[in-house]
């Protein structure tokens, strides 16, 4: 039991991570909360869903299983980029120095309406996310694993690295520290301000793609509503590892869903949601920074 | 080289700057004094595409540079070393360096920048994996001014470097200034410190609520009764 719940908590705890990434970055550059986000990963999940019908009537998933993986995910980052900018661009750049409050409400309309759309779109009901990748499984120290399980825990891990490397190396990364800690003074630098935003609002939105792929293949099914829970569980496990901080965010996806996963496991499925929240008040009680602080490194503006 | 001209510029309702003009020839020092609130700091952050202006014209050898980004003018050469140093404080003094030659591509000439102002600032070079938020108020202003160097600017534009700071820092600073003078940088200078400042500079400026009252030169104005008193204690 101990063991499976393991697995299990990982691999959602993957997909909470790569989510809450997404709030943090924003957050540690705008200090906008993003509500709009999970809705971004949402409609990650439902063009998966249209890449693989095409991928389908094409044969390709048959011929060959490499280039459609790729493809299925693929494809959705590159759209929900294209989403995220022009979310930024339509929704909050007009109100970039409007008091806080609007912003908030902006995000909160694109979110339903985002919901609303791909409701109208796609319909109400559950849509099946085609079966691609039929991987056996195995015995673990007793849990069942896998190979589905195996392969989203090592993609986002893979990508986690990948994003730290950027962010601490790279020049692109160093003006977003730069413009999260104080963004006039990363303009007069000559960092335009403006790209480093659209960028952030890209990455959180690639990884947010990635997530919806991922929970699509692992469930097999998705609606119009994904995006609201699994938005707030991200946004919870943002603020558990402290909002604006990237690593916070990395540990509060696992921690949360490790929490939940065991909370189901040996007390209850049921409260299984409500625990979750029960978790963030408690940590806000005792540590109101959340676990690793807003200010470890990239959230602070001076 | 700079020139503005009848620039006025609003936060909400305050009028901050109510037709500022003043020109900064190429190769020398020009300051600007006045007291807390006169627009001082929003001169400046006009002069760098932070505050947009809403009426008059910031010409750069001739040519408006006033509906430009802050970028754009990072670009054209102009670099503000702003009030309260803001150093970037998670990088470290490297990184801080690093982030004022954002805009070059010539890692060659930026590696040999960096030397360059570790030259002057010797301390910047010991201290350059220390987190940047760390340093002393003096250590920071070296870093604001090491880091503007970065760019290879031709106008430096400074926000009252000596604010805070001992004497004996304050010598070191204004050293490394006038040798940046020499190599031939234009410096447009905010001061609080008015006897510093005229004595640093080719041609002042004096600045009152949002206008420029006097400009003249630095002799002048220190035997004008109105800046004596006014700016200078006596
Ligand atoms: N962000 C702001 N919002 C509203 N008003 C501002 C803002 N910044 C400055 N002001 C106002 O604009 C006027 C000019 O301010 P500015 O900072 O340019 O003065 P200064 O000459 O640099 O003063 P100091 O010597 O104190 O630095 C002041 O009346 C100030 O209160
Ligand atoms: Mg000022």
């Amino acid at each position: 039991m101990f063991a499976q719940q393991l697995v299990n908590g990982l691999v959602v705890g993957a997909v909470y991570a790569l989510i809450a990434l997404g709030y943090t970055l924003v957050y540690g550059i705008l200090q906008l909360i993003n509500f709009a986000h999970g809705e971004i990963y949402m409609i990650g999940a439902y063009v998966g869903i249209a890449v693989l019908a095409v991928l389908g009537t094409m044969g390709l998933t048959q011929t060959s299983l490499a280039l459609s993986i790729v493809l299925v995910f693929l494809i959705p980052m590159i759209y929900c980029a294209a989403y995220g900018i022009t979310l930024e661009r339509v929704a909050y750049r007009p109100l970039r120095n409007a008091p806080r409050l609007s912003p908030l409400i902006s995000a909160i309309g694109m979110s339903l309406f985002l919901q609303n759309y791909v409701q109208v779109v796609q319909g109400a009901r559950d849509k099946a996310f085609p079966n691609l990748l039929e991987l056996g499984s195995f015995q673990l120290f007793g849990a069942y694993v896998n190979g589905l399980q195996i392969f989203i825990l090592v993609l986002a891990l893979g990508l986690m690295a990948a994003l730290q490397l950027f962010i601490k190396k790279t020049k692109l990364g160093k003006a977003m520290r730069a413009t999260a800690q104080d963004r006039t003074m990363a303009s007069l630098v000559g960092v335009n301000v403006n790209r480093v935003i659209a960028v952030t609002f890209a990455i959180g939105s690639v990884l947010a793609a990635v997530a919806g792929v991922m929970v699509g293949m692992y469930y097999g099914i998705v609606n119009h509503h994904i995006g609201f829970v699994a938005g707030m569980k991200a946004f919870t496990a943002a603020v558990l590892g402290g909002i604006g901080n990237v690593t916070g965010a990395f540990l509060g996806g696992f921690l949360l869903a490790l929490l939940e996963s065991f909370w189901a496991g040996y007390v209850s499925a049921v409260y299984k949601d409500v625990f979750a929240f029960m978790v963030l008040v408690v940590v806000l009680i005792f540590r109101p920074e959340g676990i690793l602080g807003g200010s470890g490194g990239e959230a602070d503006r001076t | 080289m700079l020139e503005l001209r009848d620039v006025h510029f609003y936060y909400g309702q305050i009028h901050a700057l109510q037709g500022v003009s003043l020109e900064v020839r190429s190769g020398q020092v020009v300051c600007l004094i006045g007291s807390n609130g006169a627009g001082k700091s929003s001169t400046l952050m006009a002069i760098s595409g932070v505050n947009a202006v809403s009426r008059g014209e910031i010409l750069l050898e001739g040519e408006a540079i006033h509906a430009q980004e802050p970028d754009d003018i990072v670009r054209r050469g102009i670099c503000q070393v702003p009030e309260g140093r803001r150093i970037f404080p998670h990088l470290t003094v490297l990184e801080n360096l690093e982030m004022g030659a954002f805009l070059r591509n010539d890692a060659g000439g930026v590696k040999d920048d960096l030397d360059y102002v570790c030259s002057l600032f010797p301390v910047l070079h010991e201290r350059r994996g220390q987190r940047g938020g760390t340093l002393s108020g003096g250590e920071q202003q070296m870093l604001a001014i090491a880091r503007a160097l970065m760019s290879k600017p031709r106008l430096l534009l400074l926000d009252e470097p000596s604010l805070g700071l001992a004497p004996r820092i304050i010598e070191t600073i204004f050293g490394v200034l006038a040798r940046i003078r020499d190599e031939g940088t234009g410096i447009f200078l905010v001061e609080q410190n008015a006897h510093l400042a005229l004595n640093f500079s080719d041609w002042a400026y004096v600045m009152e609520t949002g206008r420029i009252i006097m400009g003249d030169e630095p002799a002048v104005l220190r035997d004008s009764p109105a800046v004596r008193e006014a700016y200078l204690g006596e």
